[in-house]
């Protein structure tokens, strides 16, 4: 079998894995958002709390439990990381810097995962697994919450209740990512990814040369960074690393576990709304845009265009053996299409044009599928917006599931997708303008460019992935950068509650014929050109100077 | 007031919540899982897929080494890993790929009159010489696309009379070439080609890489030239495996033939025929050597 012909089946089977586990796990997420019951560990979880569990609140109310606990995560963290050197020992780590703490808080409360520092040599076990993994999973959590919390506001009507927040971020946390997360860590642990405590050893090789293996309690760390959509890998490799993707067919479980949930969410939204057919819309919109991205990638990356890859006569460089360069392809869509960032191979070094793709996947707003909550909710303001276009075309009032969308709606869709594209842009701009960042840059001219484009795109959109050759571990890169990720993640939430809020309180319009049917695949195709049109306006000028520049000259 | 005590429960009830979890999820579940990790069977795996020989462990079958003596070069006995970029090679500490980009082809030469400056090279460069060193070493022609013959990019700065790159050619520098080493062509568009110097400013030349005349598809594979992203790749590709066997095979004394049998044992395919590509482990691969043909110096 040819290397293209392996990775279509490939990709054929993730695609297949992920079609067959949509209808039960969007199922199983559905009754757990809408279960009345409480399990007896949660309980207890709300009375050590101190939470009121049968408490319906106000999109106001359920914004600030959002923001208090993302508000203390990070402060919890930041000191975290400035006091781990005391912790427990399983070897001499180094205090972080004020900026560095400040950025890798911030990037994990965010569910970004972006690293300024690499794992082996900054971090101990203990703050791995008790501080950053935690975020991990509850800032995969939050995003779902948010994310049912705006479901809400189109299945409730004239109340201003969305939920309880507690509720949702337990019930996530307990019911859907841990019980995952036990199965599978035990899985990888079989595949050989380490689960331990020993300390850095330095061992005697058959050459006579000595080389340092670290250890780390990592497989458990693995599973939920791919499953919460996360990222951020122990070691500095991630996923290239052969302790955190020992094999062939680990690499094929990561990637179906950082789009399993995602993918699985349109069915939760459809069975919440009542109607599964809006799901299977939304799903649709998802699919077409990451089989089409897949597909390009794939393209690229075998074609191997360029003046290094032409002289490799592959696009090797940066990719592991076992993987191969369709594999990695596969991962480097599948992780930059969600906000995973995870990578098993390294962008910087990819052929221009597949640089270019993994740049206009995160650009795309991550919605196909997106980040964990962050996809969905994404994409229903997207779907939001598109409602509305149609509806000026045909001079209706447009309405979305029921509900009007009028001018606080899209209001608040607008300044949700127009919050990415001004830190990106802008912040690129600023970068570039000051010569001391400039000299981060690992490579010159066009790719110098995309290098710092990229680190903005990822920190913007709570991706975490890095066209790594940038050194970034500066006070300012650091201080913006984690500024940049709080503002990209909690910005659009304060919109997207807003909406829901304001969705909640109407009363229902009932279906006329002048309503645009959004489960159609007209409506499947007008979302998609929507979603297309509106990172094409927004970030080709800065594509065109980056990588499609490097590509084409 | 009452707005800052609501502020003050809602910061306490989030403080508390997040100890929970931390308690649940980041020492509860790791436990857990290191716990059930205890078991015979998954004990190995989970503490680092060790190898030993002869009771001492000597590294992990998941993590590559370098087969070098300490001065880098390549122990003529052993298979050889592929290029990499953690640390001064495979150093887990320092896990790592190059992060060079597919342009990255001009090189930053080195000041003659300091000893230890080695410049800095492109990702080009690095792939050109490593094919010529290996190409050497197991006797076959190291030549490949974009490369000279003396291992370095084969990239020109191109001069013109007018701005744009438009008018007559002025001045041809071979920029990764520096002096003693001739020009890999003598003249381009009919202008002598010179060698590049330390120090020179090329930035107002036309940047203009040359293909040559190599084989589209060179006789030293692609993973053999090129570093991995973790840059502790435990295998290379069958291809580089087979290419390093007549070597091998000569140094111990042994035939093509058993060691080729070797190098089938540590082989693997695609996984279900599907997954990845298929591997040699380079490791277990040489620790086998040792055992079953003992290397002796001569």
């Amino acid at each position: 079998m040819t290397d293209t012909w392996a990775g279509i089946i490939f990709l054929g089977t993730l695609i297949l894995a992920l079609a067959l586990v949509h209808k039960p796990l969007g199922d199983y997420m559905a009754r757990v958002l809408t279960s009345k019951r409480h399990l007896a560990v949660e309980r207890g979880v709300y009375k050590a709390g101190g939470i009121d569990s049968e408490a319906d609140q106000t999109w106001g109310s359920y914004l600030r439990a959002v923001l208090a606990f993302s508000g203390v995560s990070v402060v919890f963290l930041y000191i975290f990381l400035r006091v781990q050197q005391h912790f427990w020992p399983p070897y001499a780590v180094p205090q972080m810097s004020h900026s560095q703490a400040f950025n890798t808080a911030a990037s994990f409360v965010t569910n970004t995962n972006w690293q300024s520092y690499s794992g082996e040599n900054a971090l101990g076990y203990v703050v791995q697994m008790a501080g950053l993994a935690v975020q991990n999973f509850v800032s995969a959590a939050v995003g779902i919450a948010v994310a049912i919390a705006l479901v809400r506001g189109f299945t409730r009507n004239r109340t201003d209740r969305l939920g309880n927040f507690w509720v949702d971020l337990t019930r996530i946390c307990l019911r859907i990512l841990l019980p995952i997360s036990i199965v599978f860590a035990i899985i990888f642990v079989g595949s050989g990814m380490i689960q331990n405590f020993h300390h850095y050893a330095t061992i005697h090789t058959i050459t006579g040369g000595t080389q340092t293996l670290p250890g780390g309690p990592f497989a458990s760390q693995e599973v939920i960074k791919e499953l919460g959509t996360n990222g951020g890998g122990p070691f500095n490799a991630n996923s290239a690393h052969p302790w955190e993707n020992p094999t062939v067919w680990t690499n094929w479980l990561e990637i179906f576990l950082l789009l399993c949930i995602s993918f699985s969410l349109p069915r939760t939204f459809g069975k919440l709304v009542g109607d599964k057919r809006q799901g299977r819309a939304i799903v649709a919109v998802m699919a077409s845009l990451a089989i089409l991205s897949v597909a390009l990638m794939l393209i690229v990356q075998t074609m191997h265009h360029g003046t290094v890859p032409t002289a490799v006569g592959a696009s090797t460089e940066g990719t592991e053996q076992r993987f191969g360069v369709p594999d990695s392809a596969v991962f480097a869509t599948g992780t930059t299409l969600t906000s995973t960032g995870a990578v098993n191979s390294f962008h910087d070094s990819y052929t221009s044009l597949g640089g270019a793709m993994t740049l206009l996947n995160m650009m795309l707003g991550e919605v196909a599928p997106g980040g964990t909550g962050s996809g969905l909710y994404g994409i229903l303001i997207l779907a939001v917006l598109t409602v509305f276009v149609a509806g000026l075309m045909v001079g209706r009032t447009p309405e979305y599931l029921g509900k009007k969308l009028g001018g606080r709606e899209v209001k608040f869709a607008s300044l949700y997708l127009l919050t990415t594209p001004a830190l990106v842009l802008v912040g690129t701009a600023v970068a570039m303008a000051l010569p001391g960042e400039r000299a981060s840059m690992l490579n010159s001219g066009p790719h110098g460019l995309s290098e710092v484009l990229y680190a903005f795109t990822s920190a913007a959109n709570n991706n975490g992935s890095a066209f790594a050759g940038i050194s970034v571990n500066t006070v300012f890169f650091n201080t913006v950068l984690g500024i940049v990720m709080l503002l990209g993640r909690f910005l659009p939430i304060v919109f997207v509650l807003a909406l829901a809020g304001s969705l909640a309180r109407q009363k229902p319009v009932p279906a006329s014929d002048g309503t645009l049917p959004t489960h159609r695949l007209l409506f499947v195709g007008m979302l998609t050109g929507v979603t297309l049109i509106v990172v094409a306006l927004t970030y080709f000028p800065a594509l065109a100077l980056g990588p499609l520049a490097e590509g084409l000259h | 007031m009452r707005t800052i005590v609501n502020s003050l429960r809602q910061l306490s009830a989030s403080l508390r919540m997040l100890l929970i979890f931390t308690v649940i999820l980041g020492v509860g579940y790791p436990l857990l899982i290191t716990a059930i990790a205890q078991v015979p069977g998954l004990k190995n795996r989970a503490d680092g897929s060790l190898v030993k020989v002869a009771g001492n462990v000597v590294g992990s079958k998941l993590i590559g080494q370098s087969f070098t003596d300490a001065n880098g070069n390549p122990l003529t006995q052993y298979f050889q890993s592929r290029p990499s970029a953690a640390g001064t090679g495979y150093d887990p500490t320092a896990s790592s790929a190059s992060n060079l980009g597919p342009e990255s082809i001009v090189d930053t030469l080195p000041d003659p009159a300091v000893k230890s400056d080695t410049g800095k090279q492109s990702l080009l460069t690095q792939v050109c010489s490593r094919s010529v060193a290996i190409g050497q070493l197991e006797g076959v022609d190291g030549s490949r696309p974009f490369c000279t013959p003396d291992g370095v990019g084969a990239v020109l700065a191109v001069f013109w009379s007018g701005p744009g790159y438009h008018g007559t050619v002025t001045r041809v520098v071979s920029i990764n070439q520096a002096a003693p080493a001739k020009p890999f062509i003598s003249t381009y568009k009919g202008v002598a080609v010179q060698v590049g110097k330390f120090g020179e400013d090329y930035a107002k030349g036309q940047v203009v890489p040359i293909r040559g005349n190599a084989p589209a598809h060179p006789a030293v594979p692609a993973d053999a030239v090129t570093a991995s992203g973790s840059g502790l790749d435990p295998e290379i590709s069958s291809a580089y495996a087979r290419l390093q066997e007549a070597r091998v095979a000569k140094v111990r004394g042994i035939s093509v033939a058993q060691v080729d049998a070797l190098v089938a044992k540590f082989s693997k395919g695609r996984d279900l025929g599907f997954l990845g590509q298929p591997r040699v482990n380079v490791l277990q691969l040489n620790i086998a050597l040792d055992k079953v043909y003992p290397y002796s110096k001569k």
